[in-house]
C-alpha cells in the first residue's frame, strides 16, 4: 500500500465525536490549501491562456480578464498563425530527433554511473562525485568555444556529418548529454544510494551477477526517480535554444521547434501575442511526457521489500 | 521497460503524422549554398526571403538562413570556433566591425563593384564600411532607417489650433503651451528588454547632432571626447528640458517612461482623449501604431515633422540607421549575394513591402508604398548632414553604459555628473582592443 | 512536399529511437563480458571504471575541461598574457556597488536564500499535501505546467502580470490592479528598487518569476522521494496515536532528507547560476544584475572574455560551502551503513 492510500484512510474516530470533528475539519483545510495554492499558481497560465485567443491591439491595450466578460471578442488567429509556418513540420520532427536522444543517452550513462558512485568502492570516488556536483555550476557559456572548436576541428558540424550519412545532430546530443551528466548522476546516485543494503546482500547469495542487480534491482526499484529525470532532461533539451542554435544552427532543415517560435517575433518583438498561443502548442509535448510518467509515481516500490 | 515502449510507440505515430505534414527541404542546388546569420524573424523573413528569391532563382544558390536575436553570442562563439556563417547581416555594424578589427572579416574590395557602388551610393555609406580607414570595404549597407522624426497626431494638433514646430525655440513654446493647457506634450518609452534604454540614447544623438555638429558628434562616436565635456553634457541637460524636472513634460512620468515597451509609444498619443501630443521615434515605428491601434491611417491620424533644427550652422541634420552585411567566407557564391544585395533590383524588393529605405539612389520614389515613406526616402536622399546612429558605432559596452545610465538619468536627472563621470570611465576602456 | 525526403525521414527516427540505448546497453553488457574474464581480485578494480568511465570522459570533455581552461583564462588578459589577479581586483573593485559586487550581492544572498528556500518549501508543501488527495494528478499537472513553458513565453506571462500603467489610468496588469483595488497606488514592479534603491521589491518579482517556473521541478522530485516511503512505518505511527504534523516531523521528513538535501544543493546551484530571468525580463538594470548575466555581457557584449572568467570563477567559487555540505553528507551516509 503506497503512502497515498494510507494517507486516505477512512478516519477512524466515532461519528460525531471530538476527533471526528477535528479529523474532517483538517480534511477540509488541507483541501482549500491545495486548491487555493493551486488557484495562485495557476492564474499567469490562465492569464497566458486567455491572451492566446485575443487579437493583438487587445492584448497590449486592455487587461487579460477582461476578455471573460461581454463583448467577446475572441479569435484563433493567434494559433492559425503559429500552425500556418511552412516548416513546421521538419521543426517538429527536429525536435524528437534532438529531444529523444539527448534524453536517453546521459540517463542510461548516468545510471551506471550512478550505481557505480552508490555501490562500489573505487579510489577518488568521494572527490569525483564531488566533482560531478561541483560542475553542476558550470554556466554554459563557458564550453561553447572550447567545444564548439574541437567539434569544428574534428568535422562533427552538420553539413560535414550529413555527407557521411550521419544525423546531423550528433554532436548536439553529445553535447546535452554532457551538460545533463551531472545533475542526472547526482539524483541517481541518491536514490541507489537509499536502497537498503540487505538487497544486495541478499542478492550475493543468490549469487546474481552485476548486470543482474542493476537491470532486475536496481533500475526497477528506481523508477520514479528514473521518471523524473526523464522528464526533466526532455524538458530542458525539449525547450533549449541557445545550445541548439550553437551546436547545429537555426536553419530549417536541422532547427529544433524552439527556432521556428523565437521566430514568431520579428526581431523587435513585434507580434508577441503569437508567443501566447505558440506556448501553449510547445507545451503539448512536454505535458504528455510528463502526464504518460504519472503512473511510475504512484506505485509504493519498497513496500515489503524492506522488512525482513 | 514499458515507459520506453510507450514513449516510443507515441513518439512513432506522432512522427509519422507529422512528416506526412513535413515539407522537404526543397530539390538540391548544384550552384552550391550561402550560409547567411541574420535577425530578421517574423514578417520581417517574409520580406527578406521575397528579396532572396529573385537572386536564388537567378544563380541557382541556395540561401541557407539562419536568424536569432542572440546574433552576438552566436556569432561570436562560431567566429572564435573557426565556424562562422558565410555571410552575416545585423541591424547596426557595431558587431561586424568588432569582428573586422581581429581580422576575422573577409574585405569586399573584389566581391563588389565598387564603380557602381561609388555611382550608387552616398559617400558617407561607403565610409562608414570602412571602419579601419585601411581603404578596405568590410561592410556593406542596403536599408537605411530616418531617426529623429517627431510623430503627431494631426486632428489632435488641429483641435488645440497647435502648429508644426519650424525651429527649435518653437518647439519648447509649443511645449510650455501644451501643458498649460493641462496635458503633457511627451510620450516617451524607454523599455526593451536586455536593450532598454535606447529610445533614450536616440533623443541624446540627435541632439548632439544638431546642437554641436557632425565634427563633436564624429569625436564623441570615436571616443576621443569625453562624457563629461562640454558639448555632451549640455547634450544631456537639453534632454533634460525636453523630459521637463522630474519627467513632469512625459506623460506617466519616470515610472511609465522606464516600465513600458518602446512600442507602446504611441498608444497613448492616439487615444481620445490624447495622453500626449508628440513622440520622437525612428520611421518603423508606424507598424507598431498601426497594430496597436487598428484603422489608423498614416497622414490622418498620425504623421511626423524632423525634429527641428536645435543649431541652425547644423541645419538639415539626421541620424540615420541601416542594415549591416559582412563576410566571413570567401566563396565565390557569398560574393554574388554580396553584390546583389547592393544593387537598386535587391533594395527595391523590401522597400514595395513596406517599412524600410534603400541606401540605392537608383530605387525609384514612386516604389515607396506611400506618402510617408516617400517623404522619409526624401530625407535620406537630400540630407545635408546625415550621420549614422553613434551609439551603434560605439564597441558594445559602451553603447550598453549608455543606454543604462541614461534609464539612471531618466530616474533622476539630478545625477547627472556621476554618470558622466561613469560613462567616462566606461569610455576609457571600452575603445581598447 | 517533398515525399522522398519523408520517407527518408521515418528510418532515421526509429533506428536512432532504437539504435542508441541499444548502443549503451551493448556496451556495458560487453563490458562486463570482458570484466568476467579477468582473475577475480582483478574485478572490483576494474569494474567501476567501466561504470564511470563513459559519465567522466563525458563530463571532462563537456564541463571539466572548459572550466579549468576558464579557469587559467581568468588569470590572463585577452591576448593570452599572464596578468595574475588582475581580472579579479577589477571585477572586485568598488565595493559595495562597484564591478561586479551588486551581482555578487543579488545571486549569493538574494537569490541564493530567497529563490532556494521558496522552491524548496513549496515544493515540499505541495508534495506531501498533494499526496494526500484523490486529484493528485490533475494539480500536480497544473503546477508542473510553468516548468514546460520556455522563459521566452514565461516573460510574455508575466510581462501581462507585472504591467505598469500610471496612477489613475486602468491597469492592465494583474498585480497592478489587485493593488489598485486596494486603494495603492500601482507599482512597477520590474523597475521599483525599493528600499532606497538597494533593490529587494524588483529581485524579489524576478525571484517569482523564477520560483513559479521551477517549484514544479522539486515538487516532481520530492513527490518521488515521497512515494517510497513504506506504507507500513505511517500505519504503525497512526495505530500508534500520533498525528498527521508529528508523523510529518519525525516519520517523512527524516526519510526524505537525503533527498532533500539533494534537491537544496541543485536549487542552490541553479541560484547561483540563474541566468534566463533577469536577461529577458531586466538584462540586469536596475540593480537586478546576477554573476552568470554579467559574466554573459562581459563575454558577449564587451568581448572581454578574461573578466568573464573572473566572474565565472568568482561563480563557481561561490558553490564550494554548499560542495563540502554534501562531503560531509556522504561522510555520514558512509559511516551509517
Amino acid at each position: 500500500m503506497s503512502v497515498a492510500a494510507a494517507a486516505r484512510t477512512e478516519s477512524t474516530a466515532a461519528v460525531g465525536s471530538l476527533s471526528w470533528i477535528v479529523q474532517k475539519v483538517q480534511r477540509f483545510a488541507l483541501h482549500i490549501a491545495v486548491i487555493l495554492l493551486t488557484l495562485v499558481w495557476v492564474i499567469p497560465t490562465l492569464g497566458l491562456a486567455v491572451s492566446s485567443f485575443r487579437p493583438a491591439f487587445l492584448i497590449s491595450t486592455t487587461a487579460w480578464w477582461t476578455a471573460l466578460s461581454p463583448p467577446f471578442q475572441f479569435t484563433l488567429q493567434n494559433y492559425t498563425d503559429v500552425l500556418a509556418q511552412s516548416n513546421l513540420g521538419q521543426a517538429i520532427f527536429n525536435s524528437f530527433m534532438i529531444s529523444i536522444p539527448s534524453t536517453v543517452i546521459p540517463v542510461t550513462i548516468a545510471a551506471f554511473a550512478a550505481y557505480a558512485f552508490a555501490w562500489m568502492k573505487f579510489p577518488g570516488r568521494n572527490w569525483i562525485f564531488l566533482a560531478f556536483v561541483g560542475l553542476l555550476a558550470v554556466p554554459l557559456q563557458l564550453t561553447f568555444v572550447p567545444v564548439l572548436t574541437f567539434f569544428v576541428a574534428h568535422g562533427i558540424v552538420p553539413e560535414n556529418l550529413q555527407s557521411l550519412g550521419l544525423p546531423p545532430w550528433v554532436g548536439l546530443w553529445l553535447a546535452h548529454a554532457g551538460y545533463g551528466l551531472p545533475f542526472s548522476t547526482y539524483l541517481l546516485a541518491n536514490f541507489f544510494r537509499q536502497l537498503p543494503s540487505d538487497l544486495f546482500e541478499s542478492a550475493e547469495i543468490d549469487g546474481a551477477g552485476t548486470l543482474t542487480v542493476f537491470f532486475r534491482i536496481v533500475l526497477p526499484l528506481s523508477v520514479p526517480a528514473l521518471a523524473s529525470l526523464v522528464i526533466f532532461q526532455f524538458l530542458w533539451v525539449w525547450n533549449d535554444l541557445l545550445v541548439a542554435l550553437i551546436y547545429v544552427g537555426g536553419t530549417p532543415d536541422v532547427g529544433p521547434l524552439t527556432v521556428n517560435l523565437a521566430n514568431l517575433t520579428n526581431s523587435l518583438g513585434q507580434n508577441y501575442q503569437l508567443l501566447t498561443a505558440a506556448a501553449f502548442f510547445s507545451m503539448i509535448v512536454p505535458l504528455v511526457v510528463f502526464l504518460s510518467l504519472q503512473r511510475y509515481f504512484v506505485r509504493g516500490i519498497l513496500a515489503g521489500s524492506v522488512k525482513g | 521497460m514499458r515507459s520506453k515502449w510507450l514513449r516510443r510507440s507515441l513518439v512513432l505515430s506522432m512522427a509519422a503524422v507529422f512528416t506526412t505534414v513535413a515539407c522537404g527541404t526543397g530539390s538540391s542546388q548544384n550552384a552550391g549554398t550561402v550560409h547567411f546569420l541574420g535577425v530578421w524573424s517574423g514578417q520581417e523573413l517574409t520580406n527578406w526571403l521575397a528579396v532572396l528569391k529573385p537572386f536564388e532563382d537567378q544563380t541557382g544558390i541556395k540561401v541557407s538562413y539562419e536568424a536569432s536575436r542572440d546574433q552576438d553570442a552566436i556569432l561570436t562563439s562560431r567566429v572564435a570556433a573557426g565556424n562562422p556563417p558565410d555571410v552575416a547581416g545585423a541591424p547596426s555594424p557595431s558587431l561586424l566591425t568588432s569582428f573586422a578589427k581581429q581580422g576575422k572579416v573577409v574585405p569586399l574590395n573584389d566581391a563588389v563593384d565598387m564603380n557602381a557602388l561609388q555611382g550608387d551610393t552616398a559617400q558617407s555609406w561607403i565610409k562608414l564600411g570602412e571602419p579601419l580607414n585601411d581603404g578596405k570595404l568590410y561592410e556593406i549597407f542596403a536599408w537605411a532607417d530616418v531617426k529623429g522624426l517627431i510623430w503627431y497626431d494631426p486632428k489632435n494638433f488641429q483641435a488645440k489650433g497647435y502648429n508644426v514646430p519650424k525651429s527649435w525655440d518653437d518647439l519648447m513654446a509649443l511645449q510650455s503651451q501644451i501643458k498649460n493647457d493641462g496635458t503633457k506634450p511627451w510620450c516617451i518609452t524607454v523599455e526593451s528588454g536586455s536593450a532598454t534604454g535606447w529610445p533614450a540614447s536616440d533623443w541624446l544623438k540627435e541632439i548632439v547632432l544638431s546642437q554641436s555638429g557632425p565634427s563633436v558628434y564624429d569625436q564623441w562616436v570615436a571616443g576621443t571626447i569625453k562624457w563629461s565635456s562640454d558639448p555632451i553634457k549640455q547634450a544631456f541637460q537639453t534632454f533634460g528640458t525636453i523630459l521637463g524636472p522630474n519627467d513632469s513634460n512625459v506623460y506617466g512620468g519616470s515610472q511609465q517612461i522606464i516600465a513600458t515597451n518602446f512600442g507602446d509609444v504611441g498608444t497613448p498619443m492616439l487615444k481620445s482623449p490624447p495622453k500626449c501630443y508628440m513622440l520622437n521615434q525612428a520611421s518603423f515605428i508606424t507598424t507598431f501604431f498601426t497594430s496597436a491601434v487598428p484603422g489608423v491611417t498614416p497622414g490622418t491620424d498620425f504623421n511626423y515633422f524632423p525634429l527641428p533644427d536645435i543649431n541652425s550652422q547644423y541645419a538639415g541634420a539626421h541620424v540615420v540607421a541601416g542594415d549591416t552585411f559582412s563576410m566571413f567566407k570567401d566563396t565565390p557564391q557569398a560574393r554574388k549575394l554580396i553584390q546583389y544585395l547592393t544593387t537598386a533590383d535587391a533594395q527595391a524588393v523590401w522597400v514595395k513591402a513596406g517599412g524600410k529605405i534603400a541606401v540605392n539612389k537608383n530605387v525609384p520614389i514612386s516604389d515607396y508604398p506611400d506618402p510617408l515613406a516617400k517623404e522619409e526616402a526624401q530625407i535620406i536622399a537630400n540630407t545635408q548632414i546625415a550621420k549614422y546612429d553613434a551609439t551603434d558605432q560605439m564597441p558594445a559596452d559602451m553603447k550598453a553604459a549608455a543606454w543604462a545610465d541614461l534609464v539612471k538619468f531618466i530616474q533622476n536627472q539630478g545625477q547627472l555628473n556621476s554618470l558622466l563621470a561613469h560613462l567616462d570611465s566606461v569610455q576609457a576602456t571600452a575603445y581598447k582592443s | 512536399m517533398d515525399f522522398s525526403v519523408l520517407i527518408g525521414d521515418i528510418p532515421t527516427l526509429v533506428s536512432v529511437i532504437v539504435g542508441v540505448p541499444l548502443v549503451l546497453v551493448a556496451y556495458i553488457v560487453g563490458a562486463e563480458f570482458l570484466v568476467r574474464r579477468l582473475p577475480d581480485k582483478l574485478r572490483p578494480q576494474v569494474r567501476p571504471w567501466i561504470w564511470v568511465g563513459p559519465a567522466i570522459a563525458m563530463v571532462a570533455a563537456f564541463l571539466f575541461l572548459p572550466a579549468v581552461a576558464t579557469f587559467i583564462q581568468s588569470f590572463q588578459d585577452n591576448h593570452g598574457n599572464f596578468i595574475g589577479l588582475q581580472n579579479y581586483a577589477t571585477q572586485l573593485a568598488g565595493f559595495p556597488t562597484g564591478g561586479a559586487w551588486i551581482a555578487v550581492r543579488n545571486s549569493i544572498i538574494v537569490w541564493l536564500v530567497l529563490y532556494m528556500i521558496f522552491v524548496l518549501i513549496f515544493g515540499l508543501m505541495m508534495a506531501v499535501l498533494f499526496d494526500r488527495v484523490q486529484y493528485e494528478t490533475i494539480v500536480k499537472s497544473l503546477i508542473f505546467m510553468p516548468m514546460a513553458i520556455s522563459s521566452v513565453a514565461s516573460s510574455v506571462i508575466w510581462k501581462f502580470m507585472y504591467q505598469y500603467q500610471p496612477p489613475g489610468e486602468t491597469q492592465t496588469g494583474t498585480l497592478n490592479a489587485l493593488v489598485t483595488f486596494f486603494h495603492h497606488d500601482p507599482v512597477a514592479w520590474l523597475q521599483d528598487q525599493w528600499p532606497n534603491g538597494i533593490g529587494i521589491l524588483n529581485n524579489l518579482a524576478l525571484i517569482t518569476v523564477a520560483t513559479w517556473g521551477l517549484t514544479g521541478f522539486s515538487m516532481v522530485i520530492l513527490s518521488a522521494a515521497l512515494k517510497g516511503i513504506p506504507a507500513d512505518l505511517l500505519e504503525a505511527a497512526r495505530v500508534d496515536g500520533a498525528g498527521e504534523l508529528t508523523i510529518f516531523r519525525r516519520v517523512i521528513f527524516p526519510l526524505m532528507m537525503p533527498t532533500i538535501v539533494v534537491v537544496a544543493t541543485t536549487l542552490v546551484i541553479f541560484a547561483i547560476k540563474v541566468f534566463d530571468v533577469p536577461y529577458v525580463m531586466t538584462n540586469g538594470n536596475f540593480n537586478t544584475d546576477v554573476l552568470a548575466l554579467r559574466m554573459y555581457n562581459l563575454m558577449y557584449l564587451s568581448h572581454n572574455y578574461a573578466a568573464a572568467s573572473a566572474v565565472a570563477i568568482v561563480l563557481l567559487v561561490a558553490v564550494v560551502p554548499v560542495l563540502v555540505f554534501n562531503l560531509r553528507q556522504f561522510r555520514a551516509v558512509e559511516a551509517r551503513r
